[in-house]
């Protein structure tokens, strides 16, 4: 039997939550929990964990586009089930990792990998460059600016080498979302691409009454924006809402409450750059990421006014920063002056922060460097 | 269904990065309505708009979350996505899985949904993009028959729980983050399900402070595991690094000569708080210094190992911008043991006090952390009956704008003017 719609509540099954974790262990994992004793990273791609016990297991991590298909999931349980008893799992960064419990057993995973054309990059570890957490784009989405998918491979072409290898001062994350809801971890990445728009909503009048709570659209608005008004429709007056453009920043947070105040234009949109930010405790605090490009359009579908930036950020960054240092505390170190000017980006009025605590960005100080900037 | 144009989605398919246009072709190839996928995309790149429709309800019976429902607005174009909704399960804590697991979830995504997945969304669901309505129920059916596996949480509820990979498979992990988030995961399954939060609340669990689950950030209630007696130090091994024989971070930055590695530079210079020194060939942490950033650990994690005495740092209210700006959680107690033994029954008190003052004082779609701001940090922590310490605040504030209650001050607020005026003439 399944499934019966005229009996809905006969037979449900409800509040199992997720399988237990314990079932999915490797054996040398399930036999060495809590006892580990150090790991280090053999090549990029390449992990090895020493237990009390003596065990050891390797980890090859690989590269996903975490946007797969089910014929992918079972080509990573192919290669699970050849050389890893069946087991694997996934990172917090959405790459895909294999375990083995010998090091003869390395080799040969990488040459099944290594087989597999361009689908299993093997990197992400170490002082490199790894996936980029990502959101759902105009692959699933109905508020954002710009793609996800195509940005961040795109992207990843471009920087492919500094996933593959370890070569930079520390590691560098990058995030991407769509809208600034900021869905994963844009707010605290190294480099953070980022959709935004640049124009006000629309109001659709003729549907706002139907499909809108107005207080809620009202009550949406950081910045106070937009107001209840009326308005005629067929020859009916009709309480509708209106934006102060000129408080209007766009955030689109009154089309997510409101279906009739659609945002979303193909010059308006594209992409701003965030830099800087990081979750870690290492060394100094966690930081958000800063905003030091206002906005690049949406060239579909290589974005390379985009690749271009972030490219650029990188190499200057490792060229500049000492060794463990993240992208936000070289920043903060050489001073934001010298970070737009080492990475040949022109600082905007954009830049400069206008939102409620922006007092605390400003330089209350006589200490700052001579740039190019000052004339 | 049939195969449409993508000249731009086609150019995704060179270069070395694993291309998900690629991908979805070979899935297409099986399951048809992934060329309508395609299709749609193409449009938006074409367009550089969305092409879904604004929201989408959808669910099934006895939960109220767990879907997100989504419509294409061009569904005579592609009708393959006319319905395109997705499916939030629930995924085993550190993402760990066997092949059998994955198979039959798959089998069961082929037979009711369009063979495309997010392995995984931010939260840590296993994402199963794109089905329509009517499978919604039989798909589930089959999850929980079958497979004896549930949906994750959307909407203003507990959201599903994530943490790092733990002790599992790492050395400096200080609690067993893979446990309580299973535990807590099963403890508030109704949370999960059934909406009934002001607005959207989440759970990560990190085992030290380098964090690699970005609790400080994503997550209402951050616990992230510390210790609080002395990092355990091997000579032996710190003589190993100091002459070679160990590479600095594990090997991290074996992709560039940055020199042999210098204990002094690398280590004791970089140490936030200055606590480390030589003395001969030995190395000391005065430990009543460390602020536990995990630095001289991840450089030497052959040498250097946490304290014994582990546990937590729980803080509270990170969020996106939307609304107030974006926030980090806020250290609320420096210090909780997160033991199994007694059923996380501190770390449940702890959360279970939040949800009972935010749930009543929290505004519609108000994440805790501006229910925080809103409020002030001071009354949190009388709601919380927890004692203000230093280690509470960055800095003490500057302005001098400060409140009194009434009982705190001798005498009261009641007072009369004419008594004031008999020493004091206008």
């Amino acid at each position: 039997m399944g499934y019966d719609p005229t009996k809905p509540m006969e037979g449900r099954i409800s509040d199992l939550g997720p399988p237990n974790y314990e079932q999915f262990f490797p054996p040398v994992i399930k036999a060495n929990k809590g006892k580990w004793l150090w790991h280090e990273i053999l090549q990029p791609g390449v992990l090895v964990h020493k237990s009390e016990t003596g065990d050891e297991v390797y980890t090859v991590r690989c590269g996903t586009c975490r946007l797969v298909s089910v014929e992918y999931i079972r080509e990573v349980c192919d290669i699970a089930d050849k050389h890893c008893d069946g087991f694997l799992r996934f990172t917090t960064r959405n790459n895909v990792e294999f375990m083995v419990d010998s090091k003869e057993k390395v080799q040969p995973l990488l040459d099944t990998l290594a087989g597999l054309g361009n689908r299993f990059p093997v990197g992400g570890t170490g002082a490199g460059l790894t996936n980029i957490v990502h959101t759902q784009g105009w692959v699933h989405c109905h508020t954002p600016a710009t793609d996800a998918s195509g940005v961040v491979k795109a992207v990843m072409d471009e920087l492919f080498e500094y996933f593959t290898s370890m070569k930079l001062p520390a590691q560098v994350r990058i995030a991407l979302a769509c809208c600034l809801n900021m869905c994963g971890a844009v707010h605290a990445s190294d480099i953070a691409i980022l959709g935004i728009h640049r124009k006000p909503p629309m109001i659709d009048h003729s549907r706002i009454t139907g499909v809108c709570e107005l207080p809620l659209a009202i009550a949406s608005c950081p910045l106070g924006a937009v107001k209840p008004a009326k308005a005629e429709v067929d020859g009916k007056e009709i309480k509708t809402v209106k934006v102060n453009v000129e408080r209007c920043m766009f955030c689109g947070n009154c089309y997510t409450m409101c279906p009739a105040m659609p945002l979303a234009d193909p010059e308006g949109d594209g992409i701003a750059i965030l830099v800087g930010g990081k979750v870690s405790n290492r060394i100094s605090a966690p930081k958000f990421s800063k905003l030091v490009i206002p906005f690049l359009p949406n060239t579909t579908p290589r974005w390379p006014e985009t690749v271009q930036a972030v490219k650029q950020i990188l190499e200057a960054y490792a060229a500049d920063a000492k060794k463990y240092e993240r992208v936000g505390e070289w920043a903060e170190r050489i001073g934001w002056e010298k970070f737009f000017e080492k990475c040949d980006i022109p600082f905007t009025m954009k830049s400069i922060d206008d939102y409620r605590l922006a007092y605390d960005t400003w330089r209350t100080t006589t200490q700052f460097k001579y740039t190019s900037h000052i004339k | 269904m049939a195969k449409h144009e993508t000249p731009l989605l086609d150019q995704l398919e060179s270069g070395p990065w694993p291309s998900f246009v690629s991908d979805l072709k070979r899935q297409a190839e099986k399951k048809p309505e992934c060329w309508d996928i395609l299709g749609i995309l193409e449009l938006s790149y074409k367009d550089r708009i969305t092409h879904w429709k604004h929201g989408g309800i959808v669910g099934v019976f006895g939960y109220g979350g767990g879907i997100v429902g989504r419509y294409a607005d061009v569904p005579k174009l592609f009708p393959g996505v006319e319905h395109f909704h997705t499916i939030r399960v629930a995924q085993p804590s550190s993402k760990y899985y066997s092949t059998a697991n994955l198979r039959q979830l798959m089998d069961l995504w082929e037979k009711h949904g369009s063979g495309m997945t997010n392995f995984h969304g931010s939260t840590g669901d296993i994402i199963l993009l794109g089905t329509r309505t009517e499978n919604l129920e039989p798909f589930f059916w089959d999850l929980t028959h079958d497979m004896g596996q549930d949906l994750g949480g959307s909407g203003s509820n507990l959201r599903t729980p994530a943490n790092c990979v733990g002790q599992s498979r790492c050395e400096w992990s200080c609690y067993d983050t893979e446990e309580v988030c299973y535990h807590l995961t099963m403890h508030y399954q109704d949370e999960i399900h059934r909406p009934a939060f002001p607005y959207k609340f989440k759970f990560k669990f990190s085992g030290c402070p380098n964090d690699c689950v970005a609790a400080i950030a994503r997550s209402d209630v951050s616990v992230i595991g510390t210790w609080r007696d002395n990092i355990r130090i091997d000579q032996a091994a710190v003589k190993e690094y100091v002459a070679g024989n160990y590479p600095p971070n594990g090997g991290a930055h074996s992709g560039r000569d940055w020199g042999k590695f210098d204990l002094q530079k690398e280590v004791i210079d970089l140490c936030p708080t200055e606590c480390m020194w030589m003395e001969g060939d030995e190395l000391k942490i005065d430990d009543k210094e460390c602020t536990r950033c995990m630095h001289c650990i991840n450089v030497m994690p052959r040498a250097l190992r946490p304290g014994a005495d582990q546990g937590a740092s729980v803080c509270v209210g990170a969020k996106a911008p939307i609304l107030d700006g974006a926030q980090f959680s806020t250290l609320i107690v420096p210090f909780m043991k997160v033991s199994k033994d007694n059923e996380f029954e501190e770390l449940i008190e702890f959360i279970e006090g939040i949800w009972d003052w935010w749930m009543e004082v929290g505004k519609n779609r108000e994440r805790v952390g501006e229910t925080m701001q809103r409020v002030g940090l001071p009354t949190f922590l009388q709601v919380m009956g927890i004692d203000p310490i230093p280690q509470h605040v960055k800095e003490p504030r500057s302005n001098p704008y400060v409140f009194w209650k009434e009982e705190e001050v001798e005498g009261g607020f009641e007072r009369d003017i004419v008594e004031f005026r008999a020493k004091h003439a206008a």
